[in-house]
């Protein structure tokens, strides 16, 4: 097989193992299947991050027909770190999730569950590599149609009135991208990104073009959860099953920064955007007021998945506001923040799921003495949420450095400052979880826990021991996100 | 073994006892062990880089880089030397200390107790040999991550109100205000190494630098300067131990250190000297300096009137770095060493009286100096230090302070000085007085069937008695040490 | 503003609106996912329409033709309408479900059903029933 197909089989390759995934009726099979194929898929990601590191841009052409007839797969230093980022989440949460799968869905349906999240996986895997609009578009619908079933599948009922919820609002977002889409190739006519950012120039009548950035815009924010269009993602991680949660949180939203940065700046150029298009102006606010709102929210949540969940609003505000400065360290601290947030709400996810699988319960009451019986789960998020505040030698903390520096940059200080105030209101929710579980004591009707299985913990501990790694040795995030970065502003290819 | 070598071997000697702890700590007498073996070898090893910071040199180490140009690195100078000295050798004393303690007032959770202090230790460490402004303020946070599980030690309400202010002060000041302060400077300057004579001269306009000040200053939270000090006096739920070490040594020394090699490396002297713009910052000092004592005056929790007293010999330290002229640095730099040792033992002294005798209250302590001679002795000493009287130590850190306010001209600070000297001695020596000659009118003495504190405790006590005597007769070594600080 | 040159996007604007509104003021659920179908009908069209190039045939190759309509845009509606068709079908098939665990299609009335429990209390726990 020869090297030069990586970029297709990093697609193909979860596609065609999700049907055979139905096939094996077995639960056990089909997850060890399924684990398999994510690891395999993370290799490929890593060997595709060190080509394009050492050689630069990787055109792949569909069936061998030429870019701008054919589907071009265009992987650069932006998209080939998002893969990295999915399957290396993938890669953690689908050994872990045999148990958690097993104690909340029940089991004649295994087969299908790893064969939706296989076919969530290829979507969120195609939106990434192709370099092509109407392909985001289709895979786009392909990961969202993968979730709506993932998260309904969830152990109450209110996880399908959740999914319809997220279904609703998720197809009219989708809509309003092919609607962006179609202008563009209305008044271009063709669907390739690169051959579109040249084209746009040259269109015979420029107001086709803002009604599409319009379309797209809010499409694509729909998708990544900004304020205030996140409304379907509280619900959905709440009662999704808690792997769902997990791979969701770390990996949904980051495609939807991906597609953000994608368009904005590969596709209309930062000229257009920000000068000609009051992007700047309307991306800002919105995501100073994710930051603080969604932290603010998250300290009065007595459900634990909803208070992680109303934090990662808060943390897409941090994603949003690094591009909304459009400057190489604003955008660098975006980019190395969708790796960092995914290992630490990846892991402080996963480490609930080892509470909701020992306990039952995710009330914060049911944290109380935690600390003592579930010594390691409860390490794990603490150590999360520290990063989540953004602790020094957390990766949190390398994410909002670069914020700040951006903010100070650009002459706005005032900005820094709700950033590190977005950290005062992080520590106050983070604080409550901590105080439930080391300082008070289990209500006497409490199950006597012990520890989660080690096939839970290791998991979560990769992530969080990577999320404290890649705060200290920065080189290889910072440097892949740097040069991203530069690409997107077009100052590197 | 290199210079390099050692400053990593000092953070990690620490760091290593921790861990060992963890695995044994279910027995005592080996957790015991481990504690004193690892803060005299702490100490030991601080020591062995005595004599090449004496001798000039600079020994320095960098690790791994953070950002492109931003490493972790680490270089030992006399300020940081004499921190870390301090902290270790009060460290060892503290072992000792803590040990009779922890026996005579046995509680649950001591190996949590010893870890997390041996991690604070190394924290202080690396406070103290931080190389950058960046290195130390990862060490700086992580010290008061360190610290609130020792803080919050007991477990009870209180415990864990206090606890909670602890964290928000500490942890809102060096969030919002610090850490903004650095990424500031690292965005003018595009350096955070420590330098002497500053990074920001000529680099930032007066309007910046002064901004910079204000934030650096009130971000170090740790220092108490008012209004971000009642973290300190909420910190008085924990244990006595953790209250000596940690709140009159290793976690208010940090801070006031830190000011210090902010006002040395990253400002530079001559520019917080010569700038009117800093002098907001003698105000509040001073203001730090009068107000804790007043409320100090009112305290009757024995351990709550030595936390204000904290927060305002603290401000001398700041003062003096405020001053920013050879004389007032000088004193404040001893300062840390004179006060660290006179606390320290006041400290001691409240621990013991509550092991021995379950007091807690000033108005509780008529004629308890009958039946603890030893201990109130030391009090007497400690306390007599603090005031700044000779022959114990504060006298020549106040002396040089008081040098410092005169080369400035300012009669202003000079009367706060001697007005605090004095409510010093308004609101110590009553205690001792009253212990050693009870008056009728007051409350009744104590009870008899007290006994002298236990003898670790008294050991302990001792030690840093006699220090505040030694650091008396013998400056020099200090005042070397220092010198090549303010001497350009 | 010449209405009837335009009328292909101005019945596509109207559509989406009808489409868009249903989704948005109506509370059952079955009338909620025919408003996003016809939402997704009105882009389809908006798309195929454009296809056509006045005078152009059906785009099949012949020699007596010069001028053909394009065909891209029927292929891509041709994907799109796959999508729509399963996301129709994911949604009946929720709602079908909510039918089930609810006792009812009305958003309203289930709001009120999940509000008036405790909070995110968990009936179902292992049961995934669907």
């Amino acid at each position: 097989m020869s090297a030069s197909h990586l970029p297709v089989l990093q697609v193909a390759l979860p596609l065609i193992a999700a049907p055979i995934c139905v096939l094996l009726r077995h639960p056990t099979l089909s997850w060890a299947f399924a684990t398999l194929v994510s690891w395999a898929l993370f290799t490929i990601s890593i060997l595709l991050l060190i080509r394009v590191m050492s050689e630069g841009v990787i055109s792949y052409h569909l069936g061998g027909w030429a870019p701008p007839f054919g589907i071009e797969y265009r992987l650069d230093a932006v998209n080939s770190f998002v893969l990295l980022v999915i399957t290396g989440i993938a890669a953690v949460v689908t050994p872990y999730a045999r148990q958690s799968v097993a104690k909340e869905i029940a089991a004649p349906r295994h087969n299908l569950f790893y064969a939706l999240y296989l076919l969530a996986l290829t979507g969120l895997l195609g939106i990434t590599a192709t370099g092509d609009a109407f392909n985001i578009y289709v895979f786009m619908e392909i990961s969202s149609l993968a979730s709506y079933v993932l998260i309904a599948l969830g152990p109450s009922r209110r996880a399908q009135a959740a999914a319809f919820q997220y279904l609703i609002m998720g197809t009219i977002g989708a809509t309003f991208l092919l609607i962006g889409i179609g202008l563009l190739y209305m008044m271009t006519g063709t669907l390739n990104l690169a051959d579109l950012s040249v084209r746009i120039a040259e269109a015979p009548d420029m107001r086709p073009i803002y009604a599409a950035f319009a379309f797209v815009t809010i499409g694509v924010l729909i998708k990544l959860a900004l304020f205030p269009l996140h409304i379907w993602l509280p619900n959905a991680y709440t009662y999704a099953p808690t792997a769902v949660s997990a791979f969701l949180a770390a990996s949904a939203t980051k495609v939807g920064a991906y597609v953000l940065l994608r368009f904005v700046f590969t596709l209309f150029g930062q000229e257009f955007s920000f000068e000609r298009m009051p992007l700047m102006e309307i991306l800002m606010p919105l995501s100073l007021v994710a930051i603080l709102v969604g932290s603010g929210i998250a300290i009065f949540q007595n459900n634990l998945k909803r208070l992680f969940a109303y934090s990662s609003i808060g943390q897409i505000g941090y994603l949003a506001l690094g591009i909304s400065f459009a400057s190489t360290s604003g955008l660098t601290g975006a980019i190395v923040h969708i790796f960092n947030h995914a290992m630490m709400k990846g892991g402080i996810f996963l480490a609930l799921g080892c509470i909701m699988f020992r306990s039952g319960s995710m009330e914060i009451s049911a944290l109380n003495g935690m600390g003592r019986r579930m010594p390691f789960t409860m390490a794990a998020i603490a150590i999360g949420g520290l990063g989540l505040v953004g602790v020094p030698a957390t990766s949190g903390f390398v994410s909002k450095w670069y914020l700040i520096q951006a903010a100070l940059e650009a002459d706005l200080w005032p900005l820094a400052l709700l950033v590190l105030l977005g950290s005062l209101l992080a520590l106050v929710y983070v604080g409550r979880v901590i105080e439930a579980a080391y300082f008070r004591s289990p209500a006497p009707d409490a199950p006597a826990g012990c520890e989660a299985p080690w096939q839970m913990l290791l998991p979560t501990w990769v992530l969080i021991a990577a999320s404290i790694y890649f705060g200290l040795h920065t080189e290889i995030t910072v440097g892949v996100a740097e040069r991203a970065a530069q690409t997107l502003l077009g100052i590197a290819p | 073994m290199s210079d390099g070598a050692l400053i990593l071997l000092a953070l990690a000697l620490p760091i290593a006892g921790a861990l060992l702890l963890s695995a044994i700590g279910r027995h005592r007498l080996l957790r015991e062990a481990t504690s004193l073996l690892t803060s005299t070898a702490l100490f030991a090893t601080v020591a062995v880089l005595m004599p090449s910071v004496m001798a000039g040199a600079r020994p320095a180490i960098s690790l791994f880089e953070f950002a492109p140009g931003l490493a972790f690195a680490f270089e030992v100078e006399p300020l940081g030397m004499l921190f870390a000295l301090l902290a270790s050798f009060l460290w060892v004393v503290t072992t000792i200390y803590t040990i009779g303690y922890l026996r005579a007032n046995d509680g649950p959770q001591q190996t949590r107790f010893h870890v997390c202090f041996s991690l604070a230790l190394a924290c202080a460490i690396g406070i103290a040999f931080a190389g950058n402004m960046l290195t130390l303020f990862f060490f700086y946070e992580a010290l008061t991550l360190c610290t609130y599980p020792l803080v919050t030690h007991s477990g009870t309400e209180d415990a864990r109100r206090g606890g909670r202010r602890y964290l928000a002060i500490l942890l809102s000041t060096s969030i919002m205000l610090l850490l903004l302060a650095i990424s500031w400077t690292w965005v003018e300057t595009g350096t955070l190494d420590f330098r002497p004579g500053g990074i920001l001269m000529g680099t930032v306009s007066e309007p910046v630098m002064a901004l910079l000040l204000v934030l650096y200053v009130f971000g170090i939270g740790k220092a108490a300067l008012m209004p971000f000090h009642s973290w300190l006096p909420a910190a008085m739920v924990a244990p006595a131990p953790v209250s000596a070490l940690l709140h009159a040594v290793a976690v208010v020394k940090a801070g006031v250190f830190t000011i210090m090699k902010v006002v040395l490396y990253i400002f530079g002297l001559d520019a917080v000297r010569d700038f009117a713009s800093g002098d907001w910052l003698l105000y509040v000092a001073g203001a730090t300096i009068l107000i804790a004592s007043l409320i100090a005056l009112r305290q009757d929790n024995l351990k709550r009137r030595l936390a204000y007293s904290t927060v305002s010999q603290l401000s001398y330290v700041v003062l003096g770095a405020a001053l920013a002229n050879a004389h007032a640095f000088m004193g404040g730099a001893m300062h840390i060493a004179m006060h660290g040792f006179a606390k320290i033992t006041l400290f001691f002294c409240a621990g013991a009286i509550f092991t021995a005798a379950r007091k807690t209250e000033i108005s509780q302590l008529n004629g308890i100096g009958r039946q603890m001679p030893l201990t109130m002795g030391a009090f007497a000493i400690g306390a007599l230090a603090l005031i700044g009287l000779p022959p114990f130590a504060g006298a020549w850190s106040k002396y040089y302070l008081v040098l410092g306010t005169l080369d400035e001209g300012s009669h202003a600070l000079l009367a706060v000085l001697l007005a605090s000297s004095l409510l010093n001695a308004l609101y110590f020596l009553p205690i001792v007085v009253r212990a050693f000659f009870p008056t009728g009118g007051d409350a009744a003495p104590v009870a008899g069937g007290i006994s002298e504190a236990p003898p670790l405790l008294l050991i302990a006590i001792s030690i840093t008695a006699l220090g505040s005597i030694v650091l008396f007769a013998y400056p020099q070594f200090l005042f070397n040490l220092l010198r090549p600080l303010v001497e350009w | 503003m010449d209405i009837l040159t335009h009328i292909n996007y101005w019945a596509a604007i109207a559509l989406a609106a009808i489409g868009l509104y249903a989704v948005v003021a109506r509370h059952n659920l079955i009338k909620k996912l025919i408003g996003l179908s016809l939402f997704q009908t009105a882009v389809f069209l908006l798309f195929i329409t454009v296809g056509k190039v006045t005078g152009g045939t059906a785009p099949i190759l012949d020699a007596a033709y010069e001028l053909y309509s394009n065909p891209l845009p029927h292929v891509l509606i041709l994907t799109a309408i796959v999508v729509s068709v399963s996301t129709l079908a994911v949604g009946l098939a929720l709602a079908i479900s909510i039918k089930r665990k609810y006792g009812t299609v009305e958003e309203d009335e289930i709001n009120a059903a999940d509000n008036s429990l405790e909070p995110d209390t968990e009936p179902n726990i292992g049961s995934g029933e669907a």
